[in-house]
């Protein structure tokens, strides 16, 4: 069922506590700021948060886990020059970590969205972050079996969306939007623009409105210049 | 070829990062799709040639990644996997994160150039994580690269600020990758790993038998 909602606020209004909430983006590009100030705001707390990073700077994912708000991050790159408020937590013990080399990260996302159970892969094999995992000889190689990640609730941005919730997306801003849109029970999007069905042509949607719940539209986003994206890092 | 040959000396100096990152890019074959990693592998990008015709592609989600942007070119939707912002050249494409890992775990990729803490005689890559007590650890695609382009190229200096080979018999530092180094560029040689050990392609500003002493794995010049 999509639902066009007036608000980031009304979009965000049933993540419950103890959620895992995808949030798009790979630094900056594509992190769905508005919606995760709307998430901070509403209160949810004790989250499993799955992103590329941790959080940059002193927004969007960052101030969520400032707040206490993240009991654990799914991750492939959480340290960064100005990752301070992860840091902080994880020095402090007060936030849990699971860190996903970023192809296992991606391909998790996806098996999820696409039904798999797991897949193996060489991806990993005789390091650190397979420990403990199952191992098979597959193809002329040592490959590591690994499991899907599901969400409850995906927040993500797009350039687009139409009256069927299909997605268009803008340069390397739509990074984990297609795979975290199938991956998640419920899928938020915000997008800069939303136009007449039958605009957007059928050739170039990039994730079809199957994958997506609600849609809300906020000024600016997406266009590469939205005045809350600081710099690059 | 014995140890002592100096046929494979090809400089009197040590080779500077610019120097080194040139030497790479000549070694490029024409038409391949490359992924240059972040630090010391991306001033490879300054000496490829417009005649080789080289596709760069970048993990967060692109193929034909130009130069980095300045001033009104900057656009915040367009970064590079070290978040800085780049421009497109004509032909480029973007695709979501697992299309853009399936082109490195696939095996589409051609040649992925990185940096590295150690390489072993094996071609063990070690660049992720010091194992540090405390250090946070990050990997971002690096194991991801490592074990799925059809050429893993590492950049390095080849001794430690103290002293010491980062070309080592096993790995100390917490691995990457098994196996998955094909060719080590350094300041002061160019080294072929493999399955039989480590071959010396050439010597910057010392022999072989002087490489040697630096190094403490057995080396042997690789035929020509």
């Amino acid at each position: 069922m999509l639902n066009f909602v007036e608000s980031v606020q009304e979009a965000v209004a049933g993540i419950k506590d103890g959620s895992t909430v995808m949030i798009g983006g790979f630094g900056n590009a594509g992190q769905p700021f508005e919606l995760i100030d709307a998430l901070l705001e509403c209160g949810a707390t004790e989250l499993t948060v799955v992103n590329n990073n941790a959080g940059q700077g002193d927004q969007g994912l960052a101030l969520l886990i400032k707040e206490g708000r993240v009991k654990k991050m799914i991750c492939s790159f959480p340290r960064q020059s100005d990752s301070w408020h992860f840091d902080a937590k994880y020095k402090a013990g007060q936030i849990e970590l699971e860190l996903v080399p970023q192809g296992n990260l991606a391909e998790r996302i996806r098996a999820a969205g696409a039904g798999i159970g797991g897949f193996f892969t060489p991806t990993g094999y005789g390091t650190m972050l397979a420990e403990g995992k199952e191992t098979r000889f597959l193809d002329g190689k040592w490959q590591v079996f690994e499991t899907p990640i599901h969400a409850d609730v995906a927040l993500i941005k797009a350039l687009k969306a139409d009256g069927k919730g299909n997605l268009v997306y803008r340069k390397t801003a739509r990074n984990f939007g297609p795979i975290m849109a199938a991956a998640a029970k419920h899928t938020i999007v915000q997008v800069s623009d939303i136009v007449p069905t039958g605009v957007l042509d059928p050739e170039n949607i990039v994730t079809p409105g199957i994958f997506v719940n609600s849609i809300v539209k906020v000024a600016g986003s997406g266009l590469g210049t939205s005045t809350t994206a600081g710099k690059a890092a | 070829m014995s140890l002592t040959d100096t046929s494979i000396k090809t400089s009197e100096t040590a080779l500077g990062r610019d120097d080194l990152a040139k030497l790479v890019a000549r070694d490029i074959a024409p038409g391949s799709f490359v992924n240059l990693g972040i630090g010391q592998p991306t001033l490879v990008s300054n000496y490829l040639t417009e005649e080789q015709n080289i596709t760069l592609h970048t993990e967060n989600g692109m193929l034909g990644m130009g130069p980095e942007a300045k001033g009104d070119e900057i656009d915040e939707d367009l970064i590079n996997a070290g978040k800085i912002p780049v421009t497109e050249l004509p032909g480029a494409s973007y695709f979501h994160h697992a299309d853009s890992f399936a082109m490195m775990r696939g095996g589409h990729l051609d040649i992925c150039v990185l940096g590295a803490f150690q390489v072993s005689v094996t071609g063990d890559l070690a660049n992720w994580h010091t194992g540090a007590p405390g250090a946070i650890p990050a990997v971002g695609g690096a194991m991801d690269l490592a074990t799925g382009a059809k050429d893993v190229f590492v950049m390095m200096t080849l001794l430690t600020r103290e002293g010491a080979s980062k070309i080592v018999d096993a790995c100390t530092y917490p691995v990457t990758g098994v196996g998955c180094v094909t060719r080590v560029y350094t300041d002061r040689g160019v080294f072929l790993t493999g399955p039989e050990g480590v071959t010396v392609r050439e010597t910057f500003g010392c022999t072989l038998e002087e490489l040697q002493e630096l190094i403490p794995v057995p080396l042997k010049a690789a035929s020509a």
